[in-house]
């Protein structure tokens, strides 16, 4: 029993990565209607840049975090305003298809930077871990931190997007593009911001991706960001709190099945609950239907 | 007696039947309490300010919305919230307010893809070129050619469908929609952007279509010379209600009618 | 009717194309010239051009993302291979992988089928991720099986070789991670060249027949095609399956030219659909001739140009998102209307002035 519970504790953790992950993915698509396919490499990127900072120049965490989000940023909206802005109103596979490329770009180009070798990436979170049940369970540092960092992040957003008029805007954008403009909304700049805020929690996800597994090479976010894409799916495109819920939920998934399956099948089975749900609900848990004006 | 027989003709006569149709979006009534009855051959007119819940009504007799109320008959054949494809091999076809081709088709072959149920061979025939695929392609070949000579478009056959002017787009629209045999046509504002001198030219076009093609046309316009100019009967919609409905001439004669236009 | 001369001449010359690449590649062989690392790339030419043009049908001609590719081209390898190690063992060579090929062909067309159910009806987006996941799960899958049979039948294992339960009898036909060996490596470079010529014949008399102007109707506009009594899912579905279905050919072709196959990422992993997707997008999307020869192109330069083997991926990626940008950005077909148009007008004042 107390190893069914670790291994769930730790399958809400990953799940609180993916939901990060998840936000980003989310967000974008709600806004820019596009599916980034390179957000899961700004994780590897933030990834990186932590590790710069702190492993080889040696600097503190809190200055690795830091940097991570402010190049992640700076990417994001860097890769918007070159590789997609110019491509609004192509069609969705032109779009698909140059973020697929930007993917491909950032993984490449972090191989030929870092190499081939996978790093050893050395922890930045320093929280002592806490025990129950006399030893039988515990939860580390890590743990303690990226769910409590999820729920921070969640509340944050929610409360921006309600409160400001920057995330109202977001709202408007995500509702009606046209519409927006007429009502004086930069469009163009609500996406920037867009970008911007996904790639930042993209950074924060990496960092706490890599403190979790402390490993990193230039695939680092591949995986984790299509399966936070399944999760955005899975608990409908387009909702935060759909992301959220669906991210844990896949955490939970994949960890309870590489401890009672078979490790090499978690992959299989978490991807399979996307074909599933597809199946049964397209439009996701908390998604709703979108019709196409004719 | 002579009651019942009469009827009985009439209903004959009858090809649309629509009954109290309504839907809404949100909770804003799009169409309420809806009813027109058309007969075959009629060219009839759907006229009212924008936003009265024309285009609306287009989708729900094509299937694309599904009403929440009313009952929609063509031809004596239910079709109420049937999909789009089911509609249209019972009989309706459309244009579109927003000019819909198959933009990176040649002008021909989107024709070709509106003969589609009605010239048939199988997949194994596509690939292995038996003797039914070039005979069915040269049918519908010919088929397209002449669809097309109707709207001057054959001269334009093999070019892209986006090479073609706008005005000629619409007519695309028509001929691709006339191709699928209809029984009905729906016309969504066919001389929304043309000039004059254009509308008149597809004045005649319309009422050609008509006699020549064995089809009933329904169709939505703003440009009044042209419904008072083609249309037998009309019907006026607005705020998604009917406000008048009858003969073109007494329709636009209606002091309401004339009220909801100009205003007070 | 000048039209259909146009595409039937379109046609012809594809093939035309292909058989003199075919001629060129046998002459340079048989005079001796040909350097062996070219030889050996002679069958991978032939299925990667066949994976080409089959992922065309699905993103140029109805206008969907597949990201699975791979993940068709390994169940096809798989299909074949384990025929081969088992019933087709005793067969002659051709017929064994003629059987092998309609096998594979088959299955990969099976589960395009069963893919297409839930995705096809979604948005495009979904497609990607969902073939995507798909080609993930199947290599997975085949990485964690063991499966043999001995004379009480098939044995399935996801653990290792002893789970099985073999009877001394028993012969194990995939061995988990280290997948299938003792293949018999029967293919060749002329097989490579027919099944791409079939696969040719198949794809182009799809495109100009009423399925395939039906499939590109709805990528043009699916509300329209509906309109027109069009059904948007079988299309889609015909044109999903048939592309899985040659996939699955190269697939055999590929199993058939090694000893031992394995399920690796670095073959039929994500990484070789986006270099599928590569070819298709650099000779054109929907641009039959086009994707055969962005393969051809981008299969030998590599090798040749090995001192560039670090950067070939990034290389990739440059040309996916500038070939994109450049093909589809509105500015970018805006800028090249107008430079035709300018270059036209100047034409005609030269004509003018001539005149």
């Amino acid at each position: 029993m107390s190893s069914f519970i670790s291994y769930f504790i730790n399958g809400i953790s990953l799940g609180s990565v993916y939901a990060i992950i998840a936000l980003g993915y989310t967000m974008v698509y709600g806004i820019a209607k596009m599916l980034n396919f390179a957000h899961g490499d700004i994780i590897m990127v933030g990834g990186f840049t932590t590790y710069v900072i702190t492993s080889s120049m040696g600097m503190s965490p809190a200055v690795g975090i830091l940097s991570a989000v402010v190049v992640c940023t700076v990417l994001g909206v860097a890769i918007e305003r070159i590789a997609y802005k110019p491509l609004r109103g192509a069609s969705s596979l032109s779009v698909l298809i140059t973020a697929i490329g930007v993917s491909y770009f950032l993984q490449n180009a972090a191989l030929i930077i870092f190499g081939a070798d996978t790093k050893s990436f050395q922890s930045v979170i320093n929280v002592p871990a806490l025990t129950f049940g006399d030893g039988a369970v515990t939860v580390s540092g890590v743990t303690i931190v990226t769910v409590l960092s999820c729920i921070v992040i969640l509340i944050l957003l929610t409360t921006f997007i309600n409160r400001t008029k920057t995330g109202q805007a977001m709202l408007a954008v995500s509702e009606d593009k046209g519409a927006a403009t007429l009502m004086g909304i930069n469009v163009n700049r609500t996406i920037a911001v867009t970008f911007a805020i996904g790639s930042a929690l993209a950074a924060i996800a990496g960092v706490l991706l890599c403190s979790a597994y402390p490993t990193l090479s230039s695939t680092t976010g591949a995986m984790p960001g299509i399966k936070a894409f399944v999760a955005a799916v899975f608990g409908g495109i387009g909702s935060i709190p759909g992301a959220m819920i669906g991210g844990i939920v896949l955490g939970v998934i994949e960890n309870l099945s590489k401890a009672y399956i078979s490790s090499q099948l978690s992959d299989a089975i978490v991807f399979s609950v996307l074909i599933i749900v597809l199946l049964v609900k397209p439009t996701g848990l908390m998604g709703k239907q979108i019709q196409e004006k004719v | 007696m002579s009651e019942v027989i009469k009827s009985d003709t009439q209903n004959d006569k009858l090809l649309l039947d629509v009954d109290t149709l309504g839907i809404s979006f949100g909770g804003l009534k799009a169409v309420d309490n809806f009813n027109l009855k058309i007969n075959r051959g009629e060219l009839y007119g759907l006229i009212g300010p924008n936003g009265a819940g024309k285009t609306t009504i287009f989708n729900l007799l094509t299937g694309v919305y599904k009403p929440d109320t009313g009952k929609i008959l063509l031809d004596g054949e239910d079709i109420t919230g049937k999909p789009t494809i089911e509609i249209n091999k019972a009989g309706i076809a459309r244009t579109f307010q927003n000019i819909r081709l198959f933009s990176d088709l040649p002008v021909i072959d989107n024709v070709k893809a509106a003969l589609h149920n009605h010239y048939k061979y199988g997949l194994m025939d596509a690939i292995f070129r038996t003797p039914k695929y070039f005979k069915t392609e040269k049918a519908m070949d010919e088929k397209a050619m002449e669809i097309l000579k109707v709207f001057e478009l054959d001269n334009a056959a093999s070019y892209k469908a986006s090479q073609l002017p706008y005005g000629r787009q619409r007519k695309l629209e028509i001929a691709r929609a006339i191709a699928t045999e209809p029984k009905l046509l729906l016309l969504d504002e066919p001389a929304a952007g043309m000039n004059p001198q254009e509308t008149h030219e597809l004045m005649d076009t319309i009422k050609f279509v008509r006699d020549n093609f064995d089809t009933t046309i329904l169709l939505i316009e703003h440009d009044m010379k042209l419904v008072s100019g083609i249309c037998e009967k009309l019907t006026v919609l607005n705020f998604g209600r009917i406000l008048k409905q009858g003969e073109t001439y007494e329709v636009l004669h209606d002091p309401e009618v004339i009220k909801a236009y100009l205003g007070d | 009717m000048k039209e259909i001369s146009k595409k039937t001449k379109q046609s012809l010359t594809t093939y035309a194309l292909v058989i003199a690449f075919y001629a060129v590649c046998e002459i340079w062989l048989k005079t001796g010239n040909m350097s062996s690392l070219m030889e050996g790339l002679l069958v991978p030419l032939c299925y990667y051009m066949i994976l080409a043009v089959s992922l065309n049908i699905v993103v140029g001609i109805s206008g969907e993302l597949s990201l699975g590719h791979a993940g068709f081209m390994c169940v096809g390898a798989f299909t074949g291979a384990i025929f081969a190690v088992t019933a087709g063992s005793g067969l002659p060579e051709l017929l064994e992988l003629v059987i092998a090929i309609i096998l594979g062909a088959a299955v990969s067309g099976a589960f395009g089928f069963l893919i297409g159910i839930p995705v096809l009806r979604l948005r495009g987006d979904y497609l990607a991720i969902v073939t995507l996941a798909f080609g993930e799960i199947i290599k997975n899958v085949i990485n964690a099986i063991y499966l043999g049979v001995d004379s009480n039948g098939i044995h399935i294992s996801i653990k290792d070789a002893m789970s099985m339960g073999l009877a001394a009898d028993g012969v194990t036909i995939i061995k988990g991670a280290q997948g299938i060996t003792r293949l018999p490596r029967n293919a060749n470079f002329t097989i490579g060249i027919i099944l791409l010529l079939i696969s040719l014949f198949i794809i182009q008399n799809l495109i100009n027949s009423r399925q395939g102007r039906a499939i590109m109707a709805i990528r043009d506009n699916r509300i329209a095609a509906e309109s027109i009594g069009l059904s948007v899912s079988k299309y889609k579905m015909m044109a999903f399956v048939i592309s899985a279905a040659l996939a699955g050919v190269a697939g055999v072709l590929y199993a058939h030219n090694l000893s031992t196959l394995q399920a690796t990422p670095k073959n039929f992993g994500y990484n070789m659909s986006i270099m599928i997707l590569v070819f298709v997008v650099l000779g054109g999307i929907g641009n039959i001739k086009g994707s055969m020869i962005a393969a051809v192109i981008l299969t030998i330069l590599p090798e040749k140009l090995r001192f560039l083997s670090d950067y070939r991926m990034l290389i990739y990626a440059v040309v996916l998102i500038v070939m994109m940008l450049f093909n589809s950005a509105p500015k970018a077909i805006a800028f090249r209307e107008r430079l035709v148009e300018s270059i036209n007008m100047k034409r005609n004042k030269n004509a003018k002035e001539e005149a």
